[in-house]
């Protein structure tokens, strides 16, 4: 089953003549343990194939299913509850809260669902454990370094079991060393059964995914199949 | 590619062997660039004639003769290390000459050229990644080349997008008569004549 599937998906904004065709018929279907990479130009629709994706915004016309369960007339309750246990979001600027410690910040989804605190802090530590940054759970946002703090927000993403994984130029603030190693991270969390669907604008970032697709006005105009093993690369060719 | 001065490189370390030059040098690339052992010895040869390198005794060439980087050797090795290699000339490039042929010849969808050059270029870049994750972690020579492939796949993307968004521009312009164009400065000349 795929975690997340978007069947025929469009949205437009606005009235003629100012209408904006935002999405136009798309097709997405995402594995369980599968990383798809989504690039394109501004405007094309990145951002706002994701906010569909995470049920933050409504579609136009189209399904959207998230693990099976279509988002289309699914009450605002169930809406939120899926956004707290099943999809976790990873931004850009990580959106940490100011006034939290790194555990507390990772804990946070857990604890809004109702889960005790002693055992979501567990889970959070647990959490960033996996991501590096356990030595980092006490420290405030401002005090650490824009690596961790974007690793605080993916441990807060992930925390409790999470299935679908949703990210917006997850690297986008920071140094190349900092950002390869953000997407390593992600890798990870999908080798151990996480969906994700990380927007990025960065050929090399993208090409940590299992698949890249590639939007443009609302599109897909392509895709990557799906390459064969590394190990194509090294038939060893003389240097003459 | 100059290998005569990777293998005086390697020669700072202690006299070796050119069988045991040919194994470094392939390790210290991650294997991912091989030397026939005939150009090993070849170059070696030259290294000795003009007095970089010397060797053991002036018995035959072949496995036994261990050579030594001469200080000669040394000073055309830093001097090597020093100066950038020329890179005034741009390459010819089958790439951007197919981009240049895709934007005029008619019936031809310019865009759909690039995409699908774009598409196989993440495809190999998804390859090089696999690698960078796996062996290169722990393999500081083939980590290098690798980066050293994706930065450049990288590069030659980010040009396809480049040129894409530029042709989509000219396309949406409409055509009006342009001032005459002023001649060809100096220096593209020098530069085809190359």
């Amino acid at each position: 089953m795929s975690v997340l599937q978007l069947r025929a998906v469009s949205k437009t904004y606005g009235q003629e003549p100012a209408r904006v065709q935002a999405l136009d018929g798309v097709d997405l279907s995402v594995q369980a343990g599968e990383m798809v990479a989504v690039m394109g130009p501004s405007g094309s629709g990145k951002s706002t194939l994701l906010t569909i994706a995470g049920s933050l915004e409504e579609p136009t016309s189209g399904d959207v299913l998230v693990c099976g369960m279509a988002l289309a007339g699914m009450p605002e309750g169930r809406k939120a509850r899926l956004r707290r246990r099943v999809i976790g979001y990873v931004f850009q600027d990580y959106n940490l809260l100011p006034g939290l410690t790194a555990a507390e910040n990772a804990a946070l989804p857990l604890e809004l669902d109702g889960v005790a605190v002693p055992k979501a802090r567990t889970a959070a530590l647990e959490a960033l454990e996996a991501l590096g940054v356990a030595d980092r759970a006490g420290r405030f946002p401002d005090q650490l370094s824009g690596g961790e703090r974007q690793r605080v927000a993916i441990a807060r993403a992930v925390v409790g079991d999470r299935r679908l994984l949703l990210a917006d130029e997850p690297s986008g603030a920071l140094d190349s060393v900092n950002a390869d190693e953000v997407m390593r991270l992600l890798h990870e969390a999908c080798q151990r059964g996480v969906a994700a669907v990380v927007v990025t604008h960065d050929a090399q970032l993208a090409a940590w995914a299992d698949r890249v697709v590639v939007l443009r006005d609302g599109r897909v105009t392509g895709q990557t199949t799906r390459p064969p093993g590394p190990e194509s690369l090294l038939v060893p060719e003389e240097i003459r | 590619m100059s290998v005569p001065h990777a293998l005086l490189a390697l020669l700072t370390e202690g006299p070796k062997y050119g069988l045991q030059l040919r194994e470094e040098f392939e390790a210290g690339t991650g294997e991912v660039w091989l030397l026939n052992v005939g150009q090993v010895y070849k170059t070696l040869g030259r290294l000795e004639r003009d007095g970089l390198a010397e060797s053991d005794d002036a018995g035959q060439d072949g496995p036994q003769k261990r050579y030594r980087i001469t200080p000669h050797g040394a000073d055309a090795l830093a001097a090597w290390l020093r100066t950038p290699p020329d890179m005034t000339s741009p390459p010819r490039d089958e790439l951007v000459m197919k981009v240049l042929v895709a934007a005029r010849l008619p019936g031809t969808d310019a865009h759909e050229v690039i995409q699908s050059h774009r598409l196989y270029l993440l495809e190999l870049m998804q390859q090089w990644t696999r690698l960078k994750e796996g062996e290169a972690r722990d393999d500081l020579g083939l980590a290098l080349v690798v980066d050293a492939e994706l930065f450049r796949l990288d590069a030659v993307i980010r040009w396809l997008d480049a040129a894409d968004a530029r042709l989509r521009r000219a396309a949406a312009q409409p055509s009006r008569p342009g001032p005459v164009p002023a001649p060809v400065p100096q220096l593209r000349r020098l530069g085809a004549r190359r």
